[in-house]
């Protein structure tokens, strides 16, 4: 494992990104005008708008980051660059680490344009600080970045790749307590909520919205998430396999 | 031991079918050797096994000393496959400065071999703009610039206009004379005749290993073309007979 070949990695991926413009104006747009509409839609109830606003926050980036990874770490196993790859001296935790580094980094970007947008112009209102929420979107994202990377060992097209996110994304945006409070959710419903990574990014963030401090909850969570995305991260390097059939 | 390759016994199962069926041969450092033979014969697949991404059956394949895949190796062998693995949305300098820090290698070395094959003009064009020709040198360059002893191409030259061929075969020998040992595939058999030695494969078996002039005079013909359909075909009438008579 090499730190010199992991950022040269993380360099490489954002490069690509930044040749595709059209792909960054997306990550910025999308979200900044969906939190707009939102805004608009809970006009009447800024109190509702405080507590989906602040999920959204959560779930744009581990959305995005999902379908980016799976797409890219999918062309480079169809495009022949990953065995390339796997021929040179990089190691398999090198790769990983590239793109943890670049993807955070691109999610931090959004999180911080995004966030900016939703704080001073649509008037969003958390009782904890910012800069706390801003740490949870960008744990999340690593999450996504993860999933997305382990996921797109089991697609072959990239239209199969797509559609992993309504299949690992939506049910875990579904169950984690935005539509129904978990607490309210029959027992099995509940134990499955219990498993998915985002019902803890979504406490988390809500701890924010309604603790003047950083709660230990809130750490926990936190740890939960980061710890999510380490087990993620690792099933994706068993993915990574030197020698294939 | 002046052998850069041996292989031993090799047999390779791909998909519940029989790829290679125990290839055994050797190549001499500092040689540069075709491997030939129609599509589908396993071409690839023996590629892949000697620079160690390729799940072996049985047998053994050892590179410059150590069995094909050591860690070691990976420094010492550049390896380029068929279809331009190179990344599509970077520019060729982009794509030649990031391979070269994986070996922790100068961004002058990646310039030096962008020139190498001829790409300085479009050094600053994305990948995905450039001709079929244009992105197989770009590969080729992200595979030279580490200097690897052993240097496996996979069909480098198709796509390639024949001037460019010249000058990609005079680099290869001159790579050769300066002691790297090189393994090209190829089906373009009039390139077959600029190699020191030829295997020839068919159907996952070595039917030919020997120097241009001796598959030719063996097959009785002075045209290398000639004389590999003669070979191939002489293969297929024996699967035929053998056929027959069960």
């Amino acid at each position: 494992m090499s730190v010199q070949v992991a950022f040269s990695t993380a360099g490489r991926i954002l490069r690509q990104l930044r040749h595709d413009r059209r792909t960054i104006a997306l990550i910025l747009v999308v979200p900044t005008v969906l939190l707009t509409l939102l805004r608009f839609m809970f006009d009447a109830q800024p109190a509702m708008f405080d507590r989906v606003a602040l999920v959204m926050l959560g779930v744009f980036p581990f959305t995005m980051m999902f379908l980016l990874t799976s797409v890219a770490m999918l062309r480079e196993r169809t495009s022949g660059t990953l065995e390339r790859l796997l021929t040179t001296p990089i190691g398999r935790l090198d790769i990983l680490l590239g793109y943890g580094i670049a993807f955070a980094a691109a999610a931090a970007v959004q999180a911080a344009v995004v966030s900016a947008l939703a704080y001073w112009l649509l008037g969003l209102d958390t009782v904890g600080s910012p800069w706390l929420v801003g740490l949870i979107v960008v744990g999340n994202a690593v999450l996504g970045m993860a999933l997305g990377l382990f996921v797109s060992a089991f697609a072959r097209s990239e239209f199969q790749a797509v559609q992993f996110m309504p299949a690992v994304v939506l049910p875990q945006v579904l169950l984690c307590g935005l539509f129904v409070p978990r607490e309210q959710m029959v027992g099995w419903l509940q134990a499955i909520s219990d498993v998915l990574p985002m019902s803890y990014a979504v406490e988390a963030l809500t701890e924010v919205g309604t603790h003047p401090a950083a709660t230990p909850r809130m750490w926990r969570d936190l740890v939960i998430i980061v710890g999510a995305a380490v087990i993620a991260l690792m099933l994706g390097a068993a993915t990574l396999r030197r020698r294939s059939p | 031991m002046d052998s850069a390759i041996e292989v031993d016994g090799l047999v390779v199962d791909r998909g519940g079918r029989r790829v290679l069926h125990g290839l055994d041969f050797a190549v001499r450092r500092g040689s540069v050797t075709g491997l030939l033979g129609p599509n589908g014969s396993g071409k690839t697949t023996l590629m892949r096994c000697i620079v160690g991404v390729q799940k072996v059956r049985a047998g053994t394949v050892t590179v410059l000393g150590e069995p094909a895949g050591a860690p070691d190796l990976r420094r010492r062998i550049g390896y380029v496959t068929q279809a331009p693995s190179v990344y599509a949305d970077l520019t060729v300098r982009e794509n030649a400065r990031y391979f070269a820090s994986l070996y922790r290698l100068s961004r002058t070395t990646a310039e030096e071999a962008v020139r190498d094959v001829g790409l300085e003009a479009v050094a600053d064009h994305l990948v995905t703009a450039l001709s079929g020709g244009e992105r197989a040198r770009a590969s080729l360059a992200c595979a030279l610039l580490s200097r690897p002893e052993l240097l496996v191409l996979d069909e480098p030259t198709v796509g390639q206009d024949p001037v460019v061929r010249r000058d990609l075969w005079q680099r290869f020998h001159a790579l050769a004379e300066a002691g790297t040992t090189l393994l090209v595939s190829s089906h373009v058999l009039d390139e077959a005749g600029r190699c020191d030695r030829l295997l020839l494969i068919r159907d996952g078996r070595l039917i030919a290993d020997d120097t241009p002039d001796a598959v030719r005079s063996a097959a009785g013909t002075s045209d290398l073309e000639t004389a590999f359909l003669r070979m191939v075909l002489a293969g297929d009438g024996q699967d035929q007979q053998s056929r027959e008579a069960v």
